[in-house]
C-alpha cells in the first residue's frame, strides 16, 4: 500500500522510532518571535545549555510590535521588554533576527515563505498555532508551545506521537473566483468538519478546488487548519510551489537538484489511503461570515443567522454554546447578515494580509469611500508586502478611501499592541479567530475574505460581494 | 518538572464548551517573560469586572470551590493559541488535573510538560462529574478516578504516564540520543537557512 505526502515527510525526519511511543522528529526549519520564547532561552540558560542548530533557525517581533511610526519608541513598557529579550536572546545564542526595522521583518508565516525559508518536504515548528501556514508548500509545520520550543533549540528535535490522515478533497470550481475567495473554501470547510473535526490529524488539502488556487490563497487554506481542530495541514507542491520559491534571499543555492527531488517524492501515492477523510463541492459556495464566537459558527452572507436549535442539531452542549455566542455578539437568529452593521474593519493577519490579498480588496475600495460611521485599517503582513504594494500604489488606493495604512504585524488579529476593539464594537475582521474579546475585550468579531472586509468598509454593513462586478 | 501525585479534591465544574485558550488567559498577560504568577490572570474576562472585581456568577469565584485542583469542562477545552502561559496560568492557579471530554492537540501536549495530568472521558462521564459535589480522588498509577460511588477507569499513554509519574525532563532524555541525532544530520538533505 502506498503512503500519503504526510507520512513521507514524517518517515524521512524520524530519527528515533520506538513501539508505542512517540518518535523522535527532526526539525528543519525553527521560527522563533517574541511572545512564546523568552521562558524557552531562560530554560536553556538554567540548564546551560546552547542552540544546538542557529543555523536552523531564525527570529522575528510580530505579535506586539505597534503597527503605526516605528521611529517613535514603544510606549507598553511590557511589551518593549518582551522585544528587547528577543533580541538579548537572539544576540546570546547565535539566531538570525529580523528585528523591528529590518525590511523583512513582519508576521512570522508571512516572511518564511516569502523569504524562500520554508522549503517543501521540511518539518517546520514555532511557539505559534497558525505555523500550519507553511504546510502550502508541502511541508510539515506545527505549532508548539514554549517547552517544546525550548526542546527544539536545544536539540532541533521533537517527540511527537504519529496523527493520523485526514483528506479534505476540494471539488469543483468557483464561478467568480474574486468574489468566493480561499478565506470562504476553509470557513465552509471548518462549518462543516467542526473546530475539533481535524483533532489528532494533519490534513491533506486535495482535488481541482486547492490545485486551482495561488500559492497565497493555499497558504490562507492551510493557515486555518488549526481552526478545525487540526495538528497541521498541507498541499502537495507543483509547479506553482516551485514556482513562488525560486529566487527568494534565503532559497538554496542547489534549488533546482531539490525540485527535481521534490517532484518525484512528495506526493499522495495513489493507493494511499487516508484514516478520515471529507469532501467540499465548492460550485456553489457563497461568501462566509461568522457570526459566532468560534470560526464553526459561521454561515453564508445571503443567509439568517441560524437559531441555536438548527445550529447544535441536537447536541444540548454546542445549543447552549450557540445561546451564549449570540448573547455575546449581541445578534438574534434569524437576522440576516447583510443587515449587520459594523464599526471596525480589519484587513490583517497572517490568514489574509499577503499581497494578493490587498490587490483584491483594493479593487473594491478603489475611488470609494469608508463609511462615514466606521474605522477602517490595513495591517501589511510583512514590511516586504507593504513594501510591494507602495509599489503598485495599492497604499494610495487605501488612504485615498479613509483607510489607515500601517506597518507590519500581527496587529488586531489579536490585539497585543495598541490595535484593539472597544468594547461593545463589531468588526468585520480578515483574521482567523472570533473567539470572545480576542480582539479586545468585549469587542466582536466577524470573520471574513479580504474582499468582504473591504466592502464592508465601504457600506457600513456587510455586503455579498457576488453583486459587485469583480474581476 | 514535580513527579505527579495521586490528587483528592472537590471538583470545579465549568460547563462550557470548546474553551479556547483566549479564555484561559488573555493576550495582555501573554507579555511576561517568566513562566509564574499567570494564576490571577486564568480566565480573567470571565473572572473580573471591567472594574477588576470579582464576577459573583463566575464558577471559580464560588468559595465553595476554594482549594479545588480538579478542572472538569465540555468539549474540545484548550482550543485556539499553542500559548502554553494557558498551562502555566492553570497550574499556578492550583489546578493539576483536567478532565473534559476531548482536548485540543497542543494544550494537551503543553500539559504534560507542566506536570499537569489532562483526562478524555466519555461525555456522560464528564455530565456526570460536572455534577459531582464531593470530593473525588485521582489516582494516575492505577489510571483511576475515585468518587464516592465508583471507581472510573481513564486511558494514558504509557510514555505519557512515565513522564508525569516521574517528573522526567524531556530534553535530558532527548540527550541520551545525542548520536542518533548527529547521524541523522549528517544525511540530512535540507540545507541550512544561513
Amino acid at each position: 500500500m502506498g503512503n500519503t505526502l504526510f507520512e513521507k515527510i514524517w518517515e524521512s525526519h524520524i530519527v528515533v522510532e520506538k513501539q508505542n511511543e512517540p518518535a523522535l522528529i527532526y526539525i528543519d526549519r525553527h521560527l522563533v518571535h517574541e511572545v512564546t520564547s523568552p521562558q524557552a532561552f531562560d530554560g536553556l540558560r538554567m540548564n546551560n545549555r546552547q542552540v544546538r542548530r542557529p543555523d536552523l533557525t531564525i527570529a522575528t517581533m510580530d505579535h506586539n510590535v505597534p503597527t503605526s511610526n516605528r521611529s517613535l519608541p514603544i510606549l507598553d513598557q511590557t511589551s518593549a521588554v518582551q522585544i528587547k529579550t528577543l533580541e538579548n536572546n537572539c544576540k546570546d545564542f547565535g539566531i538570525k533576527l529580523f528585528d523591528i526595522n529590518s525590511p523583512n521583518q513582519g508576521i512570522v508565516h508571512v516572511i518564511g515563505p516569502q523569504l524562500g525559508i520554508t522549503l517543501p518536504g521540511s518539518t517546520i515548528v514555532c511557539g505559534d498555532s497558525h505555523t500550519s501556514t507553511h504546510g502550502a508548500f508541502g511541508a510539515l509545520a506545527l505549532g508548539i508551545g514554549t517547552s517544546e520550543v525550548e526542546h527544539v533549540l536545544a536539540s532541533q528535535t521533537l517527540w511527537l506521537e504519529k496523527p493520523k490522515t485526514f483528506e479534505v478533497r476540494v471539488e469543483g470550481k468557483r464561478n467568480n473566483p474574486h468574489a468566493v475567495t480561499a478565506k470562504d473554501i476553509i470557513l465552509s470547510i471548518i462549518k462543516n468538519i467542526g473546530t475539533a473535526g481535524g483533532t489528532g490529524t494533519v490534513i491533506e488539502y486535495r482535488g481541482e478546488g486547492i490545485t486551482d488556487l495561488s500559492m497565497d490563497q493555499r497558504m490562507t487554506i492551510c493557515n486555518m487548519s488549526i481552526e478545525g481542530g487540526a495538528r497541521a495541514g498541507l498541499i502537495a507542491p507543483d509547479e506553482k510551489t516551485f514556482d513562488y520559491l525560486r529566487g527568494r534571499e534565503y532559497t538554496p543555492k542547489n534549488y533546482e537538484t531539490l525540485v527535481d527531488s521534490w517532484k518525484e517524492n512528495l506526493k499522495t501515492d495513489s493507493d494511499a489511503t487516508f484514516d478520515k477523510k471529507f469532501i467540499l463541492n465548492i460550485n456553489d459556495i457563497a461568501p462566509q461570515v461568522s457570526w459566532g464566537t468560534n470560526p464553526g459558527m459561521t454561515c453564508d452572507v445571503d443567509e439568517p443567522i441560524p437559531s441555536p436549535d438548527k445550529f447544535s442539531n441536537g447536541d444540548v452542549n454546542q445549543k447552549k454554546g450557540a445561546e451564549k455566542a449570540l448573547e455575546y455578539m449581541d445578534l438574534k437568529s434569524g437576522t440576516m447578515i447583510e443587515d449587520i452593521k459594523i464599526d471596525r474593519v480589519f484587513i490583517g493577519s497572517c490568514t489574509n494580509a499577503r499581497l494578493e490579498d490587498l490587490i483584491e480588496s483594493s479593487k473594491i475600495v478603489q475611488g470609494e469611500k469608508v463609511a462615514s460611521n466606521v474605522n477602517a485599517m490595513v495591517v501589511p503582513g510583512s514590511q516586504m508586502v507593504k513594501k510591494q504594494a507602495e509599489e503598485m500604489g495599492l497604499d494610495k488606493i487605501f488612504i485615498d478611501a479613509n483607510f489607515e495604512w500601517r506597518e507590519a504585524g500581527c496587529s488586531m488579529c489579536l490585539g497585543m499592541n495598541p490595535d484593539i476593539l472597544s468594547p461593545g464594537e463589531r468588526c468585520a475582521s480578515t483574521s482567523n479567530r472570533n473567539f470572545e474579546g480576542r480582539q479586545g475585550n468585549g469587542g466582536r468579531t466577524h470573520l471574513v475574505s479580504p474582499v468582504m472586509a473591504a466592502a464592508a468598509a465601504i457600506n457600513g454593513h456587510f455586503v455579498d460581494v457576488r453583486k459587485l462586478d469583480l474581476k | 518538572m514535580k513527579p505527579f501525585q495521586n490528587v483528592k479534591s472537590i471538583v470545579t465544574p465549568l460547563d462550557k464548551v470548546n474553551v479556547d485558550t483566549d479564555q484561559i488567559i488573555p493576550k495582555q498577560f501573554l507579555k511576561l517573560v517568566q513562566k509564574s504568577g499567570f494564576g490571577k490572570f486564568l480566565f480573567y474576562n470571565w473572572r473580573y469586572d471591567e472594574n477588576e472585581n470579582l464576577k459573583s456568577d463566575f464558577v471559580l469565584n464560588d468559595s465553595k470551590y476554594d482549594g479545588s485542583k480538579i478542572l472538569v469542562a465540555g468539549d474540545n477545552f484548550g482550543c485556539g493559541s499553542s500559548r502554553e502561559h494557558a498551562v502555566w496560568a492553570l497550574d499556578d492557579y492550583g489546578f493539576s488535573v483536567i478532565i473534559s471530554s476531548s482536548f485540543a492537540d497542543i494544550f494537551f501536549s503543553n500539559c504534560f510538560k507542566n506536570g499537569i495530568l489532562p483526562i478524555s472521558l466519555e461525555s456522560k462521564m464528564v455530565e456526570k462529574l460536572l455534577r459531582n459535589t464531593n470530593s473525588i480522588e485521582v489516582d494516575l498509577k492505577n489510571q483511576l478516578i475515585k468518587t464516592s460511588s465508583e471507581n472510573i477507569s481513564f486511558e494514558i499513554n504509557s510514555h505519557k504516564k512515565k513522564i508525569l509519574l516521574e517528573g522526567l525532563d524531556d530534553i535530558a532524555q532527548t540527550f541520551q540520543f545525542e548520536d542518533k541525532i548527529s547521524e541523522f544530520e549528517e544525511k540530512s538533505t535540507i540545507p541550512s537557512v544561513l
